[in-house]
């Protein structure tokens, strides 16, 4: 595993992202450096696009569909698609592409606050770890492993039927069982950066502990903090959406990626209404696919070591 | 090495320990007491009441945590509420074999297929090859599972009709012979493994191609190809077997993420294996049922993690412990 890790664990001062000059041999800033690499990654910058328009789509839905988000008409239920209803009406009558736009806003916001919630536990617990060290390190890392070891997807299940199935219950679920490898990369990254020669000149300086944590460290760890989040986002998405298909995530009529394609679960649907579960379905797959994209472009523009 | 794995084995107890109290928190959080899901509502308070102390549901959480680790140490796993009593251990034995016929069938069908398409990426990096292989991959890992395990049943079973929709045999049919049986299954079984294993085979094609990407970068496979050896042989022989090593590794802690893939592609394809009744036991609220797959996948999780380790200090002689 530390070999697989090792990659991550490195300082960007180290790997020469602070180096490295333009043809006029004018300085670039760090964050200038690593939009011009990342530019260069086409298939990145295709995810990029399309995650864009993604959420420009859910911000814009009340403007993009003139149908409210849980109006019925009953009398239209079960439509294929037409003109007035481009992707038909589900079971309740509602037209389908409002669900899809509304459902966007809930996947991905559930996907961004999952994610962060990881990353704010991983990173405490993280630094604590690798700050503090000796019996503090050795309590957070026992945690870490039996996290680990949770049988993932069963685990959230169980926790979603026992809590009952809510949209911040699924937040709540997937924040708590993923934030593992961020706190072990934050720990990694801490045990070096502790060791250098700066942060002994911070503490010479007088600086607390939380302040040197906070301004000295933390900055210093933050690409690969910020790489594995934006890939945990993907796996947040994709849980979601699992859960809400077992009805166990988001409950209607609140409308999730997932949970518009509950219905599919009856064969029936399954054979014979396609627009009840593609488009949800497909976009699932196209949002996670452009943040992996996104991700694994912002991990080889940040850690160049790779490129070679 | 005997000093190793025992200490390992060891080390495996309190692990094993905190996993379990955590998930016999989570179901303690349940509302209502597990006795009002098996008994007639109209029964008295005071009965009630009665009943929970001779079970000893009215002694704290520690306790009765105590009690389940002693009887769960003996294999005793508790009972279900929803097979009026059946063992618990029993009903998970009952649906192991689906859940193994499944699960193993796609990692060697994935590690088979990713393994040679990993390397051959790795080798030509760069490549459009390369390049197709890692969008591929990053595809695969993006599909959710169950779209598409349902857009298989939809192109296959409903449209051309090849496959059967779900279930493990046909419904009805009695079978001959062993043969007879193991062909129906096999049938039920290949859209359920192509769902799992379009997944599994993307994540272990990323592993291998990294992998593969950093060891043929190293000194002795530059040394091998200055001796002259064929491409061939430098590949396979000397760069592949060190590659693979991570690869097993990382087989072992993706246990998680196989089980969880596993238990999805059950509940869609009605596959009635351990996936299957875990979301059963949801809707009918059986919290023993829960409690004990929760616990027996997590032993397992932590048997492969150990077994991963164990297996790489066997091999890999650069890895000391003691």
């Amino acid at each position: 595993m530390s070999r697989f890790m090792s990659r991550f664990t490195r300082n960007p001062a180290k790997t020469g992202i602070l180096n490295e000059t333009n043809n006029n041999d004018e300085v670039l800033s760090p964050g200038k450096i690593i939009w011009k690499r990342f530019r260069r990654n086409k298939i990145a910058m295709i995810g990029s696009f399309i995650l864009l328009i993604l959420i420009i789509l859910a911000i814009l839905a009340p403007v993009l569909t003139p149908y409210e988000r849980d109006a019925m008409e009953l009398q239209n239920r079960e439509e294929p698609p037409s003109s007035e209803h481009l992707l038909g009406t589900d079971r309740q009558g509602r037209d389908l592409l409002t669900r899809v736009l509304y459902g966007g806003r809930i996947s991905l916001s559930v996907g961004l606050v999952a994610s962060s919630l990881q990353m704010v536990i991983g990173v405490i617990l993280g630094s604590l770890a690798g700050y503090y060290g000796k019996w503090l390190d050795t309590l957070i890392m026992r945690i870490t492993d039996m996290v680990i070891a949770f049988p993932f997807l069963a685990l959230a299940i169980t926790a979603a039927a026992v809590l009952g199935p809510s949209i911040y219950n699924t937040m709540l679920i997937i924040g708590f069982l993923t934030w593992t490898e961020t706190c072990r990369l934050v720990r990694g990254q801490f045990l070096s950066i502790k060791q250098m020669e700066y942060i002994e000149a911070a503490k010479a300086t007088g600086a607390n502990e939380f302040r040197i944590i906070w301004h000295h460290m933390l900055p210093n760890a933050l690409a690969p903090i910020l790489i594995s989040s934006t890939l945990i986002m993907a796996t947040a998405i994709l849980v979601e959406a699992a859960l809400s298909y077992l009805g166990l995530g988001v409950q209607a009529p609140m409308p999730s990626w997932g949970n518009i394609l509950e219905p599919a679960r009856s064969m029936i649907v399954l054979m014979n209404m396609w627009w009840l579960w593609l488009p949800p379905g497909f976009l699932i797959f196209i949002s996670v696919l452009s943040i992996n994209l996104v991700g694994d472009g912002l991990r080889d523009a940040l850690d160049p070591r790779l490129k070679n | 090495m005997k000093q190793y794995i025992l200490r390992r084995l060891l080390q495996m107890i309190p692990t094993l320990i905190g996993t379990t109290f955590i998930v016999y928190i989570i179901i303690n959080m349940a509302p209502g007491s597990p006795l009002s899901h098996m008994i007639d509502p109209t029964i008295s308070g005071e009965a009630l009441a009665r009943r929970e102390e001779q079970l000893g549901l009215d002694r704290p959480l520690l306790q009765r945590y105590g009690t389940w680790l002693t009887e769960a140490a003996q294999g005793n796993l508790g009972y279900s509420t929803r097979y009026r009593g059946r063992l618990v251990t029993e009903i998970i034995q009952s649906r192991l074999l689906a859940t193994v016929i499944l699960t193993f069938s796609s990692i060697i069908l994935s590690f088979i297929l990713a393994v040679p398409i990993g390397v051959i990426s790795a080798t030509r990096q760069y490549s459009t090859l390369d390049y197709s292989v890692v969008v591929t991959a990053i595809a695969g890992v993006s599909v959710p599972v169950f779209f598409l395990g349902i857009v298989l049943i939809w192109a296959f079973a409903f449209q051309m009709g090849w496959f059967p929709v779900g279930g493990m045999v046909s419904a009805g049919v009695r079978h001959p012979t062993i043969l007879a049986w193991a062909a129906d299954v096999g049938k039920h079984l290949v859209l359920p493994l192509l769902t799992l294993t379009a997944a599994n085979t993307a994540r272990f094609v990323r592993f291998t191609r990294s992998s593969m990407l950093e060891v043929i970068r190293q000194d002795y496979v530059r040394t091998a190809r200055a001796k002259g050896l064929s491409e061939r042989v430098v590949i396979y022989r000397h760069a592949l077997r060190n590659a693979l090593l991570p690869v097993v590794t990382i087989l072992g802690l993706s246990l998680p993420f196989l089980f969880s893939g596993a238990i999805i592609t059950e509940a869609v394809f009605a596959w009635p294996g351990m996936g299957t009744i875990l979301i059963e036991s949801v809707s009918q609220r059986d919290y023993g049922l829960l409690m004990g797959i929760n616990v027996f996948l997590a032993v397992l999780v932590i048997l492969g993690n150990l077994l991963a380790d164990i297996f790489y200090s066997v091999v890999d002689p650069r890895i000391r412990y003691d």
